[in-house]
């Protein structure tokens, strides 16, 4: 069990998401950035969709209440066991009663605090993953609170897996060192995040100089960016003609464009339908690259084919792969 | 819920039957609102594909999104298919290795698609116009250059068809608003709308089933349950179900 020490934390419980309720109105939840939950789930034996908790503010505090072993993924933080320095990507055994600092993340947005065995919380609707729109799922349908005491799957039998040879732990290589970063044109600078975009539906009805700057300027992320969605600020976006479509279903990384003309990627927690005129899609193996892009910072767009957003998929399936041969390759010489 | 199904049925063709008629003023007054869209499919990323159907926003259609929806929900590789307005939303697992032939076969089965008939419920929902539940009336009234009392007595006319939940958790889109007070959507969306906004977005109107942001304006405010996540069916309303709002209250 850990407890929560830190207050107003926004932090949330997320697994993979929920699939299959769409047509009730519910969108998916789930990890903004799924790649750094499966890692941390890997590290420790965990089913790579097990829940974990997504930490977007900093520092985060939590005591353990029993031994435990734990990974911190995602956002590149410096972090404390006591007195120890945990590493980002490293998964790691606490004693009882150890106090785990999260410090600010000196690059990215959110970390990813998974347990052995998985953050236990009841399933709803096939996931654990917090609806804060339907106020359900996670823990109490809410984000994390300061007393917030949370349980791991199966805890007590699972830290005794690691115990004595994990006492230094070990980790893997960050995703942002194994699958090459888009390259936008011109070159994107070093602070900006570039993601590749499949035009969309109404991507037709922008004028010439608007679609230049769309894939030529860098689109600043607003203070108003969360899970739902990155509230974008640029050249404003042009249509030939005002559309109001129909409502219908749209998916995260559907990049929406409001009558205003200044884009809104929608995200893990935006409502499943709308009807702004949709420009692109940003595609679903480059959405963790912008879970980690900070408010203030810059998004790059590079346009891609269908061909090469479903090879971009197999390349992040593969990159988990390597993850989790070299896990058991690690286990298996220790035992 | 005084009315029959049968009755409901019949109160819903009066109240579509002027919305045919007034299809060219709509057309008018939303300039490019797509009143008469040709059929569209496109994909949505890697991971879901749209099918849009040709022709008006009209109960006709809808009813052929509900066969089509029914028949692809079965097709191998289609996790989720997610009626909308006159539209419908295909998600997938993996992302399909041909959707250029997916796309065929979705055309194919519209074409086949007859209208599927479900006798719903009906739910009688009562709303408090305007103040300060309902900000944006105003601007429905300067946009339409109607009396507060001329929206609301349309807005409150017709017996509305749940066409599909979409949104939030429990939320019905509705078929059969008068087009006369349609308004287009927001410059900018609104945040922290509380649940049970009763709203009009387009051509369309809606009622919010939980506190969250939205694009649309909001004209007044009904207290009523749309979302369970306990109940084995989670949702309170379907496809299929028809809501009456009655006028509580107007206040200015």
């Amino acid at each position: 069990m850990i407890e929560i020490l830190s207050s107003s934390a926004l932090a949330t419980v997320q697994d993979h998401g929920r699939e299959g309720y769409l047509r009730y109105g519910v969108g998916t939840a789930g990890a903004m950035d799924r790649l750094a939950l499966a890692v941390g789930n890997l590290l420790l034996g965990n089913p790579d969709d097990a829940a974990g908790i997504e930490i977007p503010m900093f520092p985060f505090r939590i005591r353990f209440l029993a031994d435990m072993a734990f990974a911190i993924t995602g956002a590149d933080c410096a972090a404390r066991l006591g007195e120890r320095q945990v590493l980002p990507w490293w998964m790691i055994e606490a004693k009882q009663g150890d106090v785990l600092t999260i410090g600010v993340p000196t690059s990215g947005t959110r970390c990813y605090l998974t347990l052995a065995g998985g953050v236990d919380v009841p399933l709803v609707l096939g996931s654990r993953s917090t609806q804060l729109r339907g106020q359900f799922g996670g823990y109490n349908g809410r984000q994390l609170q300061k007393g917030d005491v949370l349980k791991a799957i199966g805890a007590s039998g699972r830290a005794a897996l690691y115990g004595a040879p994990y006492a230094a732990g070990f980790g893997t290589v960050p995703p942002e060192h194994s699958l090459p970063a888009p390259q936008a044109l011109p070159s994107a600078d070093a602070d900006q995040t570039t993601v590749r975009v499949l035009p969309a539906a109404e991507y037709e009805y922008y004028r010439p100089e608007s679609l230049e700057a769309f894939w030529s300027e860098g689109w600043k992320v607003t203070p108003q960016s969360d899970r739902y969605g990155y509230r974008l600020a640029g050249p404003t976006l042009n249509a030939t003609h005002a559309v109001e479509k129909r409502s219908h279903g749209i998916v995260p990384g559907v990049i929406q464009v409001p009558h205003n003309g200044q884009p809104i990627i929608q995200l893990r927690d935006a409502q499943p339908s709308g009807g702004y005129p949709k420009i692109g899609t940003v595609i679903e193996a480059d959405l963790w690259r912008l879970a980690q892009a900070r408010i203030g910072t810059k998004i790059r767009f590079v346009q891609t084919t269908y061909p090469e957003a479903v090879a971009a998929l197999e390349e992040l399936a593969g990159y988990l792969t390597r993850v989790r041969n070299l896990v058991e390759l690690f286990r298996s010489s220790r035992h | 819920m005084t009315l029959t199904v049968e009755q409901a049925s019949m109160a819903h063709a009066d109240a579509v039957r002027p919305l045919r008629q007034d299809s060219q003023r709509t057309a008018v007054a939303m300039k490019h609102d797509e009143s008469e869209q040709t059929l569209r499919v496109s994909m949505l990323g890697t991971t879901a594909m749209l099918f849009e159907a040709p022709g008006a926003l009209d109960l006709h259609v809808q009813r052929r999104i509900w066969t089509l929806a029914r028949e692809v929900q079965a097709w191998p590789g289609v996790r989720e298919a997610v009626p909308g307005v006159t539209n419908l939303m295909l998600t997938f697992a993996m992302p399909p290795a041909d959707p250029a032939s997916l796309g065929d076969a979705l055309r194919d089965a519209w074409a086949a698609a007859g209208e599927l008939q479900i006798e719903g419920k009906v739910v009688e929902l009562p709303v408090q116009y305007g103040g300060e539940f309902g900000p944006h009336l105003q601007d429905v009234v300067s946009h339409t250059g109607l009396s507060v009392d001329e929206v609301v007595q349309l807005h409150c006319a017709p017996l509305y068809t749940v066409y599909a939940l979409g949104s939030h958790p429990g939320y019905c889109y509705l078929g059969g608003m008068d087009p006369r007070i349609a308004t287009p959507r927001r410059k900018v969306p609104m945040l922290g709308l509380p649940g049970g906004a009763v709203s009009i977005g387009g051509v369309q109107t809606g009622v919010s089933a939980s506190t969250g942001p939205s694009g649309w304006n909001t004209i007044g405010h009904t207290s009523m349950s749309f979302f369970d996540p306990a109940r084995e069916n989670p949702a309170t309303l379907a496809p299929g179900d028809m809501i009456r709002f009655r006028v509580e209250r107007i206040a200015s």
